[in-house]
């Protein structure tokens, strides 16, 4: 039944495949937010990673908890892209869309390519579930898919029917059907069920005959595959598996990058970390990672507000512990006086903005990096501070054990962005050997004779951090101006005029120690150079890799600091004719950079929908520049 | 210099004797205006930590911002002076922290019950071990005399020229909704009471609330006259005293006897050495009569001072769940790294695909 070829198009539309057998693939799990999708996700995931592929997932679920049933705002969905090393987004376009009920086809086929593959519940379009969604007619059977490989098949029939001998009610055999679907697509990708089988065992561990009925549907939508000869794609099946790094890897979201970063720069220093933050999403995914591990020696605390959170997080710096608070755009903004209070006193703290499109509620689940100017400037008074951004899950990873060295070393405070993509996306992970992570110095050898509070190291400019309980060094800090040197309340007007030039100054210091700006990707000198930050490294990185190699003078730089900016960039700038800034908000950066380097010729690539930019746009604007 | 003991070169033990008030006290010139009742207060503090006996090294006073938040520059120990209304939240930090220190935290009615009302009252209900003392003058005297969320309704203010219109906060009330388990009150000036309040406070594992009528000689002056003057104060308070009857007056001829059935007080006049069977007895473990004793107030009742509910429990510290003090190693940080499933990609190929 399923024999006509599929058209085989690249998943990244825009870009070259350097071979029809070759390439990645997208697929897209869509139903109900009770279908279980996000748990069918997580196993096609750990799958695909087993079998050596690279890959890229994005989660896209509904902001509402619990939506009523069948309704389009209640859709949730899972996209993963697998294949080779070249995989960094999630994908633009989707090859393999498997949609459990009408609404979760209507809000979801517009991703589907022309010509690619979807897979539907035909018993789930019946009357009202098509109302539901909104649908006069039955898609299924109105001709309106014909641009598409369609598959309507009976699943919940067929699940029932595998599920029911296994000893549970009609309705625990329907919900199995999401473990259905997962069959057909692993039998279609060649993937192993063990894994998956496993993990129901375990899950189920106290209802056998769930884990039995989920095994025999899952079982069945592979044998439906094999038996009804479904041919696959054919590009789809000769996706290749990876050749990464030798090592052992593990799937890492960017949730799970800052909290095992966070736990990682507690032990490379010593210190014992204090996490205070107030929920707010998706921020609060960090709280819950940390929390678990109270009996390994961290430190969380779920506080009155986000003002609480960040000024707890500072007392515990205060006291000598490593104080983080974590927050998204919201509470970034209540934590502003704070911020202030921190770089005053000039005591060490993480501040990590998970940041989601705004203003005020915004779209709380979805992506934007428009809170860049209130890192950059957001406190009153001249306040400067440490300014990071982490590229990726991984890449958190490494960002926040950054930051803690940054500002323990410096005595400052330092934030840490990411946002709602990076958070939730996910990408194989090569575990970094922990013996060989460099350790993250601790001053705490201060000689009480001759100690003054904000004398400060000739090197760093840091002042000494003599915490409440060191003998002999009792001193006050506080908000109010301080004469340097003593720490004491200080309205001179020179004395301020120092300080403020110290505060200035620390962040030199920081920028000398930084390994100087370069271009990563393409070609090193030419038309045009794109300039990003954050999670948009993907997207960017490979747009200039196809670029670069279809000849094209194009390069790619990505700063991760971006206060202060690194040593370098005005010569790289010099060597390109344009420089194009991508960004996830209307043009923050490109604003930024356009007043200090006044020589160089800016473009602004941005987009502001909730949605991570796509490699086509990206590949479609620099083209663009490069004709 | 910011070190202000030389002659706690060699440090204080915890058996404390030898410390005095002088030994708390920072070479930093007082700045509140001339007749404030902040320093009184600070007096009291200072003899209360010497004879407390913890080691400067050990004591941390938090601030807000406010006259009282100017605390921290006066007394030698560690100090932090924060910003408006946030002291409860950043002492909970350095709590959370170091849980030994002896940790104060200073706030008047502004930063207490206004902008920091949130912390004030989660830092109750948590129990966090912290000494909250609150001096009271019932109006923002740093930003120059404008009403507080404490100030009586009427008073004309440069922000409520025609009278406030609002109902002041009764702090202590508010503290036992909030969950304290150490309320007490006291005003600036009672020397021979306010230090032994101060001492029950410091002394109480968790949160103690401690709200100090103070004057404000410039912006409200006179406003607990009653409680402050000498010869005022023994009719118009009731100093509390755990177990005692709760008797009061220059002549100690009234009583306070409680109606359990409507749960409100009344004065019963005692008898000339005669019993004093329905004056009833302080139990400061009594939540129903400490919240009776709370709203106690002129004209008709007497302002109770002193420890108006004292009932332990578990701090902060030991309901916390986590392991104080621990450190994650990197034994522990390679397994959590590895934690789940992981997979291994050899020299020569990717893992196996079935």
């Amino acid at each position: 039944m399923l024999d006509q070829p599929i058209a085989l198009e690249s998943s990244d539309s825009g870009h070259s495949e350097s071979g029809p057998s070759q390439g990645p693939a997208v697929v897209r799990f869509a139903g109900d937010s009770g279908d279980g999708i996000q748990t069918l996700g997580s196993e096609f995931t750990k799958s695909s990673a087993l079998s050596g592929h690279g890959f890229m997932t994005f989660p896209d679920f509904p902001a509402e908890i619990r939506a009523p049933a069948g309704t389009t705002f209640g859709v949730s969905a899972f996209q993963i892209q697998i294949g080779g090393d070249r995989v960094k987004t999630h994908g633009d376009t989707v090859d393999v869309l498997v949609a459990l009920n009408p609404a979760a086809l209507k809000t979801n086929l517009a991703a589907l390519r022309p010509g690619g593959l979807l897979i539907a519940d035909r018993d789930a379009f019946a009357k009202r579930g098509l109302e539901k969604a909104g649908y006069a007619a039955n898609p299924l059977e109105d001709g309106s898919l014909d641009g598409y490989r369609l598959e309507a098949i009976e699943i919940s029939r067929l699940t029932r029917e595998a599920a029911l001998p296994q000893g549970v009610t009609k309705k625990e055999a329907e919900t199995a059907r999401n473990f259905w679907a997962l069959g057909l697509v692993y039998w279609m990708f060649s993937q192993d069920r063990a894994p998956t089988a496993a993990w129901l065992t375990s899950k189920f561990a106290k209802r056998p005959e769930i884990a039995a009925a989920n095994t025999a549907a899952l079982d069945a939508g592979h044998t439906y595959g094999d038996v009804t000869d479904m041919a696959p794609p054919p590009r789809l099946r000769a996706v290749t598996p990876s050749s990464p790094r030798p090592g052992t890897y593990r799937t890492l979201t960017g949730i799970d990058g800052m909290v095992l970063g966070l736990a990682a720069a507690s032990a490379l220093s010593g210190l014992r970390l204090h996490y205070c933050s107030y929920p707010i999403t998706p921020a609060s995914a960090i709280l819950h990672g940390l929390a678990k591990l109270g009996g390994e020696g961290v430190a969380t605390f779920q506080a009155e507000d986000e003002i609480a959170a960040a000024t707890a997080a500072i007392g515990a710096s205060f006291a000598g512990g490593l104080g983080v608070t974590g927050t998204s755009g919201p509470g970034m903004a209540l934590k502003a006086e704070a911020l202030g209070l921190a770089t005053a006193a000039e005591l060490p703290l993480i501040v990590i903005d998970v940041q989601r499109a705004g203003p005020s509620t915004g779209m709380p689940t979805k992506v934007e990096q428009a809170d860049l100017n209130l890192a950059l400037h957001g406190r009153h008074g001249e306040a400067p501070l440490p300014v990071f951004a982490a590229a990726g899950p991984g890449d958190s990873f490494d960002t926040v054990i950054e930051a803690a060295r940054t500002a323990v070393t410096y005595m400052t405070p330092v934030i840490v962005l990411s946002d709602a993509y990076t958070a939730n996306a996910a990408e194989p992970w090569r575990l970094p050997d922990v013996a060989t992570l460099a350790g993250i110095a601790v001053d705490r050898d201060i000689d009480a004779d001759g100690f003054h509070p904000f004398r400060r190291d000739p090197e760093s400019l840091a002042r000494p951090w003599a915490v409440p309980g060191m003998t002999g060094l009792a001193h006050r800090l506080g908000g109010i101006e301080r004469s340097s040197g003593s720490g004491h309340i200080s309205y001179d007007p020179d004395n301020h005029q120092e300080m403020t030039d110290l505060r200035a100054a620390k962040l030199d210091r920081i920028r000398a120690a930084l390994p100087p700006a370069k271009v990563s990707t393409g070609t090193d000198a030419g038309r045009v150079l794109a300039l990003g930050w954050g999670s948009t490294q993907g997207a960017l990185k490979t747009a200039v890799e196809d670029l670069a190699a279809e000849g094209h003078a194009v390069g790619h730089l990505h700063l991760r600091h971006l206060s202060p900016l690194p040593r370098g960039l005005a010569e790289i700038f010099a060597l390109y004719d344009e420089v194009v800034v991508a960004e996830l908000n209307s043009g923050q950066l490109r604003t930024h950079l356009q007043g200090l380097f006044p020589q160089v010729s800016f473009r602004g690539l941005t987009k502001v929908t909730g949605q991570p930019f796509t490699v086509a746009e990206i590949d479609a604007a620099l083209r663009e520049d490069l004709s | 210099m910011n070190v202000m003991n030389p002659d706690l070169a060699a440090p204080a033990t915890d058996a404390g004797p030898q410390l005095t008030a002088r030994d708390f006290t920072t070479d930093q010139e007082v700045r509140w205006c001339p007749g404030c009742g902040d320093y009184a207060i600070l007096k009291a503090v200072r003899g209360v930590l010497a004879e407390a006996g913890r080691r400067p090294d050990d004591v941390v006073f938090i601030s807000g911002i406010g006259c009282a938040a100017r605390f921290p520059y006066y007394l030698a120990s560690y100090g932090f002076h924060t910003i408006h209304g946030r002291a409860p939240a950043v002492a909970t930090g350095v709590k959370m922290a170091n849980p030994d220190l002896d940790v104060w935290v200073v706030g008047g009615d502004g930063d207490f019950l206004s902008i920091g009302g949130n912390h004030l009252m989660h830092a109750l209900r948590r129990n966090v071990d912290l000494n909250l003392i609150m001096p009271n003058n019932a109006v923002y005297g740093l930003t120059k005399g404008q009403y507080s969320p404490a100030s009586a309704t009427g008073m004309r203010s440069p922000s409520s020229p025609g009278g406030s219109v609002e109902a002041p906060v009764n702090a202590a009330l508010l503290a036992l909704g909030a969950g304290a388990r150490f309320i007490a009150r006291s005003a600036d000036t009672l020397q021979d009471h306010l230090p032994g309040v101060l001492k029950a406070a410091q002394a109480h594992r968790g949160a103690s609330f401690v709200e100090i009528l103070q004057n404000c000689v410039v912006f409200n002056d006179g406003a607990f006259e009653a409680v402050r003057d000498k010869g005022l104060t023994a009719d118009r308070t009731l100093r509390l005293e755990h177990g005692q009857p709760m008797i009061f007056g220059k002549d100690r001829d009234k009583g306070i006897a409680i109606d359990w059935q409507t749960g409100t007080a009344r004065v019963v006049p005692v008898g000339d050495g005669g019993p004093v069977y329905d004056v009833t007895v302080h139990d400061q473990t009594n939540l129903a009569l400490a919240t009776i004793l709370a709203r106690m107030d002129a004209p008709d009742l007497p302002l109770a001072l002193g420890v108006l509910y004292h009932a332990p429990a578990d701090d902060f510290t030991a309901q916390r769940a986590d392991a104080p003090g621990r450190v994650i190693d990197r034994a522990t940080l390679a397994g959590l790294l590895a934690a789940g499933k992981t997979w291994t990609v050899g020299e020569a190929a990717a893992g196996t695909q079935t």
